[in-house]
Order: C-alpha cells, then sequence, then structure tokens
C-alpha cells in the first residue's frame, strides 16, 4: 500500500508528461484541424504505453547514473517535484520540458542527501539541451526539403495532398508516441527503478514482464491518462505561437521531433551503430518540447526567419532555464519537510571512511595518495563531506575525487546463498558469472569493490573490456550486472558495516 | 476505412474536375451564343442558351456539394476557405454568361451594321478569358507553381476584351443612330466583357492563394 503511494507521485508525472507533452507529438495536428483529438488522443495513448514498456529501458537506465535515487521516500519526492514544476508552469502557459525538471529534481535530492553529482551523466544530459533541439531543427529542414521536392515531383492534386499528409502524420504521430514512450517513461519512472518492489510476471502465450517494465506500464498508463484529460487545451495552442504552420509543415515537425526522440531512445539502433564502429548518440531522455522548438525554429530560418516570433523564443529559452533550477529547489525543500516533518526516509544511510585498504585501491588505480593517510581517522556519512575534505587535504582532481569516494563507501556484502539463488539469475547474468558468485557463497566484504575484484580474479566475464566504441555496449551492461550483484548482495543497514 | 477515406477523395477529385469542364463549356456555349445572335440564327442561340442554363445550373449543385463535403469531412483545413472562395467565384463567370445570354435572349437588341465581327471578337475573347482562367484553376489544385504561367494569358485576354470593348462602343456611338438604341448596345457590351472582367476575378484570387500555397 506505502509503495502505491509513493508510487502515485511518478503517475502524477506521467499524468502532468500526457498533459503537456503529448500536445508536442499531436498538437500541431489537432491545431491545425488535421486530425480529430478523439483520434489524437487514442492512438497516442496506445504508442506511448507500447513505448514504455517495449523500449523504455534504455533512457531510464542514464537518469539512474545521474543520481541514484535509494529510498522509496526520496524518488516520491523527486517525481512529485517535478511533477508540480510542469504542472505550474503549464497551468501558467510557460513553455515546460519534462526532462529538465526531472533532472532539476533529482539534483535537488543529490543536495539534499550529499550525494556527489555524476557529472559525466549531468554533462551528458546538458549536452542534449543543446544538441537536440539543433538536431530537430537540422532534421526539419531536410525533412521538408525532401518533401516538398517530393511533391514537386508527384504533383499530387491537392485533396491526394490532403489525405496522404493526414495519414502520415497519423503514422508519424504514432512513431512519435512510441518514441516518447520509449525516451520519456525514463523520466516518470526512471528514479523509482533502482527502489521498485516488483518482480518478473509471467503472462500467458510466453510473454513476461521485469519488474522495470510493470512501472514502465504503470507510467505509461499515467502518461495516457493525461492526454485523454488534460491535453486537449495544450494541443490547440502548441506550434502556431512561434511560427504559423502548414499541415505539411506541421507533418515535418512531428517526424523531426519524433526521430530525435528516437535516436536517444533506440537500444537497438545504439547497438547497430556500434557494431559497425560508428559512434552513437547517448540513450538519454530527451525533451520532446526541445525538439519541437527546435524543429519549428529550423523551419522558420529555411523560410529565411521572417515569421520567427524571437520574444516567444526568448520566453521559451528561459523557461528551460528556470526548470531545472525551480525543480531543484521544490525537490530540496519537498525532501526537508518529507523527512524532518513527516519522518519519512529520502535517502539510505551512508559510510565513508579512507581505510588503508581504500587508500591500497586508489594507488593501485594510479591516482596520488599523498594526504589521504591524514584523512584516514575521520567518519564521513555522506559523499559531499567527504569530497570536501579530499578537496582541502589533497592534490586530487575532481574526477579523482569521485572515484575515491566511491571506493570509500563502507557496507556490508553477504554472499547468502538464498540472495544468490533468488536474484543472481540467468538472463540477467551469464552462467561463468552466476558460477564465480557462487563460488563465493559465505563470504562477506566491507567495499564493493572487493566483491567486484574477487569475481573478475574468478572470471573474466565479470571484468570490464578495454574503453572502446565498439567494446561500449559490453562494458554498460557489465556495469549494470557490476551494481546489480551490489544490490543484490548488500544487507541492511548500511549504518553498521561489518567490523575490520 | 482508409479505403472508403480514398474512394471518397476520388470522388472529390473527379467533381472538382467536372465542374470545372463545366465553367469551360459554358465559356464555349457563351462564344457560340453571341455568334449566333450575331448572325441571326436563333434557333442555335436558342439551343445555346438553354445548354447554357443547365451548365449554370450543374455547376451550381456541383459546387454546393463539393462545398458540403470539404467541410462535412473538415477536408483541406488549411486552404478550405481559399478553395470555397475560388469555387464561388469561378461559379460567377458561369453566371456572368447565363446572364448576358439572357439578356441577349430578352432584350432582343437590333445591332447596327458593320460591327458583326467586332461583337464575335468580343465575345470570344471573353470566352478565352474564361478557359485560361479554367486552365489556372485546375493548376491551382495539381500543381500550383504552373499557376502563374496561365495566369498571365487570363491578365492578357481581359485586357484585350477591355480594348475591344472600348472599341467597339466607340463604333456604336461614332454610328448615325438612336441615342436610345447607343446606350442599350452600350449596356450589352459592358456585359459581354463582364465576363473578362469575372474571370479576372477569379484570377486576382487565385494569384493570392497560389502564393499561400507555394510560400
Amino acid at each position: 500500500m506505502l509503495v502505491l503511494f509513493f508510487l502515485s507521485s511518478g503517475l502524477f508525472l506521467g499524468w502532468s508528461l500526457g498533459a503537456n507533452d503529448a500536445a508536442n507529438v499531436f498538437g500541431t495536428a489537432v491545431g491545425s484541424r488535421m486530425i480529430r483529438f478523439a483520434t489524437a488522443a487514442l492512438i497516442c495513448s496506445v504508442f506511448v504505453v507500447l513505448g514504455s514498456v517495449v523500449g523504455g529501458a534504455g533512457a531510464a537506465g542514464t537518469l539512474g547514473q545521474l543520481g541514484a535515487i535509494d529510498a522509496m521516500g526520496g524518488a516520491f519526492m523527486v517525481a512529485f517535484a517535478a511533477a508540480v514544476t510542469i504542472t505550474v508552469m503549464t497551468k501558467l502557459g510557460l513553455p515546460v520540458s519534462s526532462s529538465q525538471a526531472v533532472v532539476g529534481a533529482i539534483i535537488g535530492w543529490n543536495f539534499f542527501s550529499g550525494v556527489l553529482t555524476d557529472t559525466a551523466a549531468l554533462s551528458k544530459i546538458v549536452a542534449t539541451w543543446v544538441v537536440c533541439p539543433l538536431l530537430a531543427g537540422v532534421f526539419a529542414a531536410l525533412f521538408y526539403v525532401l518533401t516538398q521536392r517530393l511533391v514537386r515531383r508527384l504533383r499530387p492534386h491537392l485533396l491526394w495532398d490532403d489525405m496522404a499528409t493526414r495519414w502520415a502524420l497519423v503514422a508519424v504521430g504514432a512513431f512519435g508516441s512510441y518514441s516518447l514512450g520509449a525516451n520519456n517513461i525514463g523520466n516518470v519512472m526512471g528514479v523509482f527503478v533502482p527502489v521498485a518492489p516488483f518482480s518478473g510476471l509471467d503472462l500467458p502465450f510466453g510473454l513476461a514482464l521485469s519488474g522495470a517494465q510493470q512501472l514502465f506500464l504503470l507510467g505509461g498508463l499515467a502518461i495516457a491518462l493525461g492526454v485523454y484529460t488534460y491535453s486537449r487545451h495544450v494541443m490547440g495552442t502548441v506550434g502556431g505561437n512561434l511560427f504559423r504552420l502548414t499541415p505539411q509543415m506541421a507533418l515535418v515537425v512531428v517526424l523531426a521531433q519524433s526521430v530525435v526522440l528516437f535516436l536517444f531512445a533506440s537500444q537497438r539502433l545504439e547497438h547497430a551503430l556500434l557494431s559497425v564502429g560508428l559512434p552513437a548518440l547517448p540513450l538519454v531522455p530527451v525533451s520532446s518540447s526541445q525538439a519541437v522548438i527546435g524543429a519549428v525554429v529550423g523551419l522558420g530560418l529555411l523560410k529565411g526567419g521572417h515569421g520567427i516570433r524571437y520574444r516567444v523564443l526568448v520566453d521559451i529559452a528561459a523557461g528551460w532555464v528556470t526548470t531545472p533550477i525551480i525543480a531543484c529547489f521544490l525537490a530540496f525543500v519537498g525532501l526537508f519537510v518529507l523527512q524532518n516533518v513527516f519522518s519519512v526516509q529520502v535517502n539510505r544511510p551512508h559510510a565513508f571512511e579512507l581505510s588503508p585498504q581504500v587508500i591500497e585501491r586508489v594507488d593501485r588505480l594510479g591516482m596520488p595518495v599523498d594526504g589521504l593517510a591524514e584523512l584516514a581517522g575521520g567518519r564521513y556519512t555522506t559523499q559531499l563531506s567527504l569530497n570536501r575534505s579530499l578537496r582541502g587535504g589533497t592534490a586530487l582532481d575532481a574526477k579523482q575525487r569521485e572515484r575515491v569516494v566511491r571506493a570509500a563507501e563502507v557496507d556490508r556484502y553477504l554472499v547468502d546463498p538464498a540472495r544468490v539463488a533468488q536474484d543472481i539469475k540467468p538472463g540477467w547474468f551469464e552462467s561463468e558469472q552466476i558460477a564465480a558468485v557462487s563460488s563465493l557463497v559465505g563470504r562477506e566484504y566491507r567495499y564493493g569493490w572487493q566483491l567486484h575484484e574477487e569475481l573478475e580474479a574468478l572470471t573474466p566475464a565479470w571484468r570490464l573490456l578495454p574503453e572502446s566504441p565498439r567494446n561500449r555496449l559490453d562494458n554498460d551492461r557489465r556495469q549494470k550486472q557490476r551494481r546489480l550483484v551490489l544490490v543484490a548482495l548488500r544487507t541492511e543497514p548500511a549504518a553498521a558495516p561489518i567490523p575490520e | 476505412m482508409p479505403i472508403l477515406l480514398f474512394k471518397r477523395t476520388r470522388a472529390l477529385v473527379a467533381q472538382i474536375d467536372e465542374f470545372l469542364d463545366t465553367v469551360g463549356q459554358a465559356a464555349l456555349l457563351f462564344e457560340s451564343g453571341v455568334a449566333d445572335y450575331v448572325g441571326g440564327r436563333r434557333e442555335q442561340f436558342d439551343t445555346h442558351y438553354r445548354a447554357i442554363e443547365d451548365a449554370e445550373h450543374s455547376a451550381d449543385e456541383l459546387r454546393r456539394d463539393i462545398e458540403k463535403q470539404l467541410y462535412r469531412h473538415s477536408l483541406i483545413p488549411e486552404a478550405r476557405g481559399d478553395v470555397l472562395g475560388l469555387l464561388e467565384t469561378t461559379d460567377d463567370v458561369v453566371n456572368q454568361a447565363k446572364h448576358t445570354l439572357g439578356m441577349f435572349l430578352v432584350e432582343r437588341p437590333r445591332l447596327l451594321p458593320g460591327m458583326d465581327e467586332d461583337w464575335r471578337a468580343l465575345g470570344s475573347t471573353a470566352a478565352r478569358t474564361a478557359e485560361a482562367v479554367v486552365l489556372a484553376t485546375r493548376a491551382f489544385f495539381r500543381d500550383p507553381y504552373t499557376v502563374n504561367d496561365h495566369l498571365h494569358k487570363v491578365y492578357f485576354y481581359e485586357k484585350e476584351g477591355d480594348r475591344q470593348a472600348m472599341a467597339l462602343k466607340r463604333k456604336i456611338f461614332d454610328a448615325d443612330a438612336d441615342l436610345a438604341l447607343q446606350l442599350h448596345l452600350r449596356h450589352f457590351v459592358l456585359n459581354v466583357d463582364r465576363v473578362s472582367d469575372a474571370a479576372e476575378e477569379v484570377a486576382d484570387r487565385l494569384a493570392i492563394y497560389t502564393i499561400k500555397r507555394t510560400v
């Protein structure tokens, strides 16, 4: 019951995303009266749910990296703060990007919990806020030129053109909805993935839903509800504010936006690109609002830039700056209230220490250890407090400090046979990996890296491959497996680690 | 559902084509009607008048039906207003042609000798203007980038019609005839020329709508 209560904020976030972002997919089509709202809502709902369940895993992982929210209460408030930000800004008529609201709220949790924000994941996400609209603009311009050429070559009758545009809008809208579900479900349910209690569910006809997929199904349904109950109003006004669009332009905008969302969400595409040695885009939840705005501006510039209302554009850009800040602030205040007024646990207690083993590990990783011994006596309860001490007492740079902090986290990992049987299963893990874990039954570890080192020594299946674009996917999977094995074998409470 | 939409679109495209065929046909009937009246062929004139009446009637019906379907099925929402305006002004060309022939039928003006060729030329030019505007309208539906290739012909013929009308009016008033007859004939010159003016009206709209579609 409590789980459902905590999940309700994620569902609220899903609802607000459906109300707000569905307009990005079908807004131009409904606004230009090419498709009826009822048709748009039905197609959008079905494909959002499909996208969430079938293709949602890719982008959700990145948010997990940004801030591994480790308590339901924290996940609740992060989703709630993001949902409130989106709803209030939508109500006020301000343009809003849901992924920015979620990222802002997660950083708010990081601040509150004293967790270091993963700068690599954050920079990856922030970079997409620039790349995504640019890419959408370029795609829109390109698609428009191609469409115009095709129309001039085929010379269809105005009515045939109209019918083809309608069907294309339906098809592209369905694709856009699928991409929206696949990409943005990470925003809605991504924060709950590390803490959700769902286990795998076997369905008839040999189908199965993993715990994460059940979460995504719930999130997808919430998005669909948002589409039906609130997106009508938003759909009527989207697009036309910034630049007047013809139905063909509307089609191009939706297509460009859908392609961009798909590029940032498709694991298969990433796999295909990497397997032939090509660089791939990071799988990050990107903002459909940003993609739409980018596409509309791209078309406006293609048409000479005269029709663009730059004032509206400035307002939108201002919204992109303020959204993460507001969400971050709301999450911080909300977490404070939740923890101190309602006594809800919003993060798991942590402990850090610079023991001789940790210093030796740091040395082995090739980082300077000068000054670490002097800090060895202290006990730290947050990543930030240890990071502060490291900054004052050592010459380590930010990246090195981040690695030392992760190595210094004290926990208690017990290779319990019952847990191994329950959580280290084929499907997620290779048989060699499972055999290695099973051979360590009964052993306890104080640091996660100690367990990893032992597993690596037992089989190469646990080792990370040399960094290269070709190995990226394999390494991503192994990193995930290494995280999962720690989550599975960790014994509570972390605040009381095993004695040395 | 897609088959139904496909059929509906095909039927509507055919109706628009039929409407434009009717307008083109009315232009030819008008030309023949004027020539028949000038040549004193009453029977042929009556036949052509009845035919143009039928053409006007079926053009009206087709236009109403097309308009109804465009609205009922929310087709071409962006261009619907333009297309409806276009169909209505194009229909005015047929209406004007029928109206002018009807005046010949009812008022039976007594034409002055030595001006038959001028009347025929004026009627022909009006018909050419209407034909050119039909081609331009067809192009608007199928290939808007070529509309201007037809519009310049409309403007040329309309100007030519104005010049011919002015020359004919001068001839009428230079002739030794009763002023009442001269005024009566002037009234007919103006009405024959109004067919060209109606076509020019369509061309003006087309020019704007084409810019909207191709920008």
